[in-house]
């Protein structure tokens, strides 16, 4: 006896073919203004010299870092060395894809994250999703990004951003619910509205462990971005797709040492954002 | 045991104004999801474990109520579990009433909407907590103008009043600190001063100094004691340690099970326990901390009137077969002593008691407590008379009034 089988992609083909049919003008507004975002971005970055960028983001990581000489040092050679092997530009497309995506996926994880830490309800109805998001593989992320959004960086922006999503979400719920009940009752019983109480007292001292959901979140978009570069997210990440069908060892291996000086420089300047409490 | 003197205590601090700041009546806290219900089923008579198995909701006050003076330390006493802590919540309402009236200042704050209650928060109750619940991120300054912030002082304003505060605890200098840097003592000297920079009526204190080590718990009391002579506030202290009810108390309310036993000073509650409960947390009280000259004198006798002669002394010790004698004027002030050999030398030569009178004495004060008595009576030889600042003798002291003192009180609780 054969088990009939139901039909969970048939139902998911027809939601998806519903939403391009009536949302389609909120995708097109979607897609051609993250593409004019992503070009502009890249443009900025490309526009300043190679050498002048170099200096700025290892004095930036001088500062962040609160004067770690090596790690500087470490910045300086690394971007020099992507300069070198002739990936700048391609390295900066991958930055610009990044940024953009993190920035749109904390927009969105943050507040629903805070959201979810005053409401027992959303935290419950929000689980399964979040367990969703981060089991599924990610490759299938980009079948409907593709559908929605057509090919390129676009796609491959929404497939990051549902991506990194979940850590950035999950932390600042779980930062906020960790705050010791007697810091609450320090906000209550000095008469804080619950607006002071989150602000002042909530979010502060929640912010180490929302940092380390805004790290991770970074680190699975720059790992994302190259898994997007399949569906023609350029950068860093298409190299390798080049590296991979051509059986080039050297290009493939260029371009993913470049891509690891990136996620290292990007850790240690969003770990250091905060400052730990009592040393100084 | 005859000839013992039962003196009050006389507490330190002010003695308490007959008005009430603070008024509880029939307050009652169920934690569950029918309060109804447990409340009723208790009402039948059930106890408080059959209401948990049935309704799994726990009464944690039955019923409460007691009037705090404006000006006392009030303090509820009480074992883990017997609902102090919540009843001190209930008064700021971080914990709501199911049941019962909490008027302070004569306004009822039990269902008084958000904003009536915030204003009452910040500008009439201070709260400290018991491990100290500083801010982490913020420094001790910005920590200690928490509460003026809130209430949207500028920044210039609330720093200086933090200052001042900081100052007053003796933390002048350290407002740039973290708290991670900081003693628990000094941290919750900082909580202090945060509670009181708003300038509240009534401070909350919950289990305050139990977090603290042994020595530095004692100097905080003594500190609270100062700053509660010279602010006057309205305290009420929660704590598990009856040598630190009996310490700081006005008077002491003993909770056990979410209900009041007994209220009373601490003499009150040390030597008429009202009931095999209170009598039984009492029996573990250190008697030699709380117990003071007055307590284990006894009756200055015999002594002798300075104008009376050397053959009434010389008589009065062989009839009491002591070696030596108190000397004292008219109105009970004291002069000295004189010895066996000295009197019966004056009584050949024909000299007065003022001749052969020694005034070396050591003496010591009412409210000495007995680790204090113990360290002189150890050097000497004789009895030590109990002195007032006036010079009256009160009492003598010896190693055994003390412990027939420890006795009776140990063996009375």
């Amino acid at each position: 006896m054969e088990l009939p089988k139901l039909p969970i992609g048939d139902v998911v083909e027809i939601i998806v073919d519903w939403i391009e049919m009536y949302f389609s003008w909120l995708l097109d507004a979607i897609s051609t203004g993250l593409r004019v975002l992503v070009s502009g971005f890249e443009d900025l970055l490309l526009a300043i010299p190679a050498p002048v960028l170099i200096v700025l983001i290892s004095v930036l990581v001088w500062f962040v870092t609160r004067h770690d000489l090596k790690m500087t040092i470490l910045t300086a050679l690394g971007l020099l060395l992507i300069w070198d092997l002739g990936l700048w530009e391609l390295s900066m497309l991958t930055v610009v894809l990044v940024l953009i995506a993190t920035v749109i996926a904390l927009a969105l994880s943050i507040p629903i994250g805070i959201a979810a830490a005053r409401s027992d309800t959303l935290n419950t109805i929000l689980r399964p999703f979040l367990d969703f998001m981060q089991t599924m593989p990610s490759f299938v992320y980009l079948i409907p990004a593709v559908i929605f959004f057509g090919l390129g960086s676009v796609p491959g922006i929404i497939a990051t951003v549902i991506f990194a999503m979940p850590p950035a979400l999950r932390l600042t719920t779980l930062g906020i619910r960790q705050v010791p009940v007697e810091l609450i009752e320090v906000a209550d019983a000095f008469g804080a509205t619950p607006r002071q109480k989150l602000f002042k007292v909530q979010l502060p001292v929640a912010l180490p462990t929302i940092m380390a959901g805004v790290n991770q979140c970074i680190m699975l978009a720059l790992s994302m971005t190259v898994i997007a570069s399949m569906i023609g997210a350029g950068g860093l990440g298409y190299q390798v797709l080049v590296g991979i069908q051509r059986v080039d060892i050297g290009m493939g291996f260029e371009a993913g040492l470049a891509i690891v000086i990136l996620a290292i420089i990007f850790d240690r300047i969003t770990q250091n954002l905060v400052p730990k409490y009592g040393s100084k | 045991m005859e000839g013992f003197v039962i003196v009050e205590i006389v507490c330190s601090g002010d003695p308490p104004e007959s008005e009430p700041i603070i008024r509880v009546q029939d307050l009652t806290k169920v934690f569950g999801h029918d309060p109804e219900k447990a409340l009723k089923l208790h009402r039948l008579g059930r106890s408080k474990k059959e209401v948990y198995d049935e309704t799994k909701a726990t009464i944690a006050l039955h019923n409460v109520s007691f009037e705090v003076m404006r000006g006392e330390t009030f303090v509820l006493m009480g074992l883990s579990g017997s609902g102090k802590s919540t009843l001190l919540r209930c008064i700021n309402r971080l914990i709501d009433p199911t049941e019962g009236k909490i008027e302070i200042d004569g306004v009822e704050i039990v269902g008084m909407d958000h904003e009536e209650l915030r204003h009452i928060r910040r500008h009439k109750l201070g709260m400290i907590f018991q491990n100290f619940a500083l801010l982490p991120q913020r420094n001790i300054l910005d920590n200690v103008a928490f509460g003026l912030e809130i209430m949207g002082v500028s920044k210039d304003e609330r720093n200086q009043r933090a200052e001042e505060v900081l100052e007053m605890v003796g933390l002048g200098g350290y407002g740039s600190s973290m708290p991670s840097e900081l003693s628990g003592g000094m941290k919750q000297r900082v909580g202090l001063a945060r509670a009181l920079t708003s300038d509240p009526d009534i401070l909350l204190m919950d289990e305050a100094f139990s977090a603290l080590d042994p020595l530095i718990r004692r100097d905080m009391q003594d500190e609270l004691l100062e700053l509660q002579e010279r602010l006057g506030k309205t305290i009420i202290f929660v704590t598990h340690d009856l040598d630190e009810a009996l310490k700081l108390g006005t008077r002491i309310a003993l909770m056990k099970d979410g209900s009041i036993v007994q209220i009373g000073t601490p003499e009150e509650i040390l030597t008429n326990p009202e009931n095999a409960y209170v009598e039984k947390f009492v029996a573990d009280v250190d008697l030699t901390r709380v117990l003071t000259a007055k307590d284990v004198m006894r009756r200055p006798e015999p002594v002798a009137q300075c104008t009376a002669g050397p053959r009434v002394a010389l008589h009065l010790m062989e009839e009491h077969d002591i070696s030596m004698i108190f000397v004292i004027t008219r109105h009970r002030i004291l002069r000295g002593f004189v010895t066996l050999e000295d009197t019966v030398s004056a009584v050949k030569e024909g000299k007065n008691l003022s001749d052969i009178l020694r005034t070396d004495v050591a003496t010591v004060a009412p409210d000495a407590t007995i680790p204090d008595i113990l360290s002189l009576i150890v050097q000497s030889n004789h009895p030590l008379p109990v002195v007032d600042e006036n010079g009256r003798m009160h009492g003598l002291v010896s190693r055994a009034s003390i412990l027939a003192a420890l006795a009776r009180k140990g063996g009375e609780a």
